[in-house]
């Protein structure tokens, strides 16, 4: 039985690691070992950041599922605000270090370019599920709060569109984010749902 | 090419560079040879980029002479100031080089398992001269020059390379083509054992990688075969030993690790036209009035760049070549020739 005070050192330990990479990126670049163009390494390192936290806050539910450990959901409004922080910082990158705030191309590049659109609108549903993750939206939502939570999976595939979108030559990367994304996904079918707990048993079991 | 037509794209004697840089061996020895060609052809001096903290490379004997020979400074940007040349470290760890993987950065990790030398070079096709060349037999008969060009990437950011090789027409001459020569097709090395990238299996290129140019583009006077870069020979991430360089299209066009030349009468599919024909042409001619669809050419970021200034410049038609290469052009339609 573990304590509050360990959970409480999960829980800020899981935001020391998520932390991490911004501290790292930045030293890098204050130190120029992030190449002649910091600014799009910053970009990219963001996206894909971005990318991991919703595909970790995303494998949280089924990951508690098959292990019934308490730890995994109690991190999960974290990571979930980690991804809308790393996609907000995503998209300031772009703006700042990209477009050198340069307003009029911003508005003219979101209007053409498709990816940017998607990406738009995925971070857009990432800030409406960051704001309603405290408890008070979550009381004021009651039975709605679940079922507009779950639009998660929706951003996730304007994600992975936005991405696929961006990717020039080849597609190993992408496609093992899209992998790992299904797998995530898959987990969430109801008869995959209803056998992990069966899977449980079967793995303290053996 | 050694008769010097002074052209808008070179350097004005008034931008000559500072007096007070400091002359490396290297640079001295070059400065030199530069002098003496300068003095006899055209009577003026010309200027020489600070090579002094480019490392050493490891290049075989005949290359040494050959690049303390180069005709320094044979091309320069008429505005040294804005087109200021990149940092060598950054030319040589920010690439595109699919062979060795699809990050900037992995062509610098690992195409250090390229082997250079001995390294031969097939010309055959429309040509009455073909046959296989050591590298070296290739390259002796040319001038080596050095020109310093502007090199802009199909992704929309741009660097300042200070190249040295000969003119690819130099070659072509030696190669006597046919009168049904229309194209020039270039190939680069497929040994999936050397270059990694080749070994990945999500790869949506076509192993080898295709590049092509019309004849009339390869035999411009600005078409270089590049066999060194700042000074030295090439790292073997930026085309060892052996690469084109078109300075008024597009990056992807300056094929590197060059293994084959051949003269065709057909015009060649290029490996980013076959991978994907509505985003890359044939031409690939710098143009910021023709978008690629997925971003804008009208402009492109000078690197290096810093994070609160992107270096964001406009783009220039041709790449700035427009005086020397537009006529290539003529009457015809860049919007569908891209």
């Amino acid at each position: 039985m573990a304590s509050p005070r360990i959970w409480l050192a999960w829980r800020v330990g899981v935001f020391l690691a998520a932390l991490a990479p911004l501290l790292f990126w930045s030293w890098q670049v204050a130190n120029n070992a992030a190449g002649p163009e910091p600014g799009r390494y910053l970009l990219l390192n963001l996206g894909i950041g971005g990318l991991w936290m919703l595909l970790l806050t995303l494998s949280l539910t089924p990951l508690t599922k098959l292990t019934r450990w308490k730890g995994f959901a109690l991190i999960r409004r974290q990571l979930g605000l980690w991804t809308l922080a790393y996609a907000t910082l995503h998209l300031l990158s772009y703006a700042l270090f990209i477009l050198g705030l340069n307003w009029a191309l911003l508005g003219s590049e979101i209007v053409k370019r498709p990816y940017i659109i998607v990406g738009m609108i995925a971070l857009v549903g990432l800030a409406v599920l960051g704001a309603t993750s405290n408890r008070w939206a979550m009381k004021r939502l009651g039975k709605r709060w679940k079922p507009l939570h779950k639009f998660s999976y929706a951003i996730l595939g304007l994600v992975l569109l936005h991405f696929f979108w961006v990717v020039r030559a080849d597609m190993q990367e992408w496609a093992m984010y899209a992998a790992i994304a299904a797998l995530v996904m898959v987990t969430r079918l109801p008869p995959v749902a209803r056998a992990l707990p069966k899977l449980r048993y079967r793995f303290s079991s053996a | 090419m050694l008769i010097k037509i002074a052209k808008p794209s070179d350097l004005h004697e008034s931008d000559v560079t500072p007096e007070s840089i400091y002359l490396s061996r290297r640079r001295f020895m070059g400065g030199m040879a530069g002098l003496g060609a300068g003095l006899a052809l055209s009577g003026h001096a010309q200027a020489n980029a600070d090579y002094s903290d480019v490392p050493d490379g490891n290049a075989p004997a005949w290359l040494k002479e050959k690049i303390s020979e180069t005709q320094w400074g044979a091309i320069t940007p008429s505005d040294p100031k804005k087109d200021k040349i990149a940092p060598f470290d950054d030319a040589s760890g920010y690439n595109n080089f699919f062979e060795f993987g699809t990050d900037k950065g992995d062509p610098a990790r690992h195409a250090g398992s390229l082997k250079t030398e001995p390294w031969s070079v097939v010309v055959d096709g429309e040509v009455n001269n073909g046959g296989r060349f050591a590298l070296e037999d290739f390259a002796k008969p040319s001038q080596f020059e050095e020109r310093i060009y502007r090199l802009r990437c199909v992704e929309a950011w741009s660097m300042v390379i200070p190249w040295l090789g000969i003119p690819l027409a130099d070659i072509i001459k030696r190669a006597d083509p046919t009168s049904k020569a229309k194209y020039v097709r270039f190939e680069t090395l497929v040994d999936p054992e050397q270059m990694r990238g080749q070994r990945s299996s999500f790869s949506i290129i076509d192993w080898p990688y295709v590049e092509g140019l019309r004849l009339d583009e390869a035999m411009n006077p600005l078409t270089l075969l590049a066999m060194g870069m700042y000074g030295r020979e090439l790292p073997n991430q930026n085309g060892a030993p052996l690469r084109l360089v078109v300075p008024w299209k597009y990056g992807f066009k300056s094929i590197k690790s060059i293994v084959r030349i051949s003269l065709t009468e057909e015009q060649p599919v290029n490996s980013w036209q076959k991978i994907a024909a509505d985003e890359y042409g044939f031409y690939a001619n710098v143009n910021p009035n023709v978008d690629h669809p997925r971003w804008s050419q009208a402009t492109e970021r000078r690197l290096p760049n810093s994070l609160f200034n992107p270096n964001t410049i406009d783009t220039l038609m041709f790449n700035g070549y427009a005086d020397e290469v537009a006529e290539l052009y003529a009457g015809m339609n860049l919007k569908e020739n891209y």
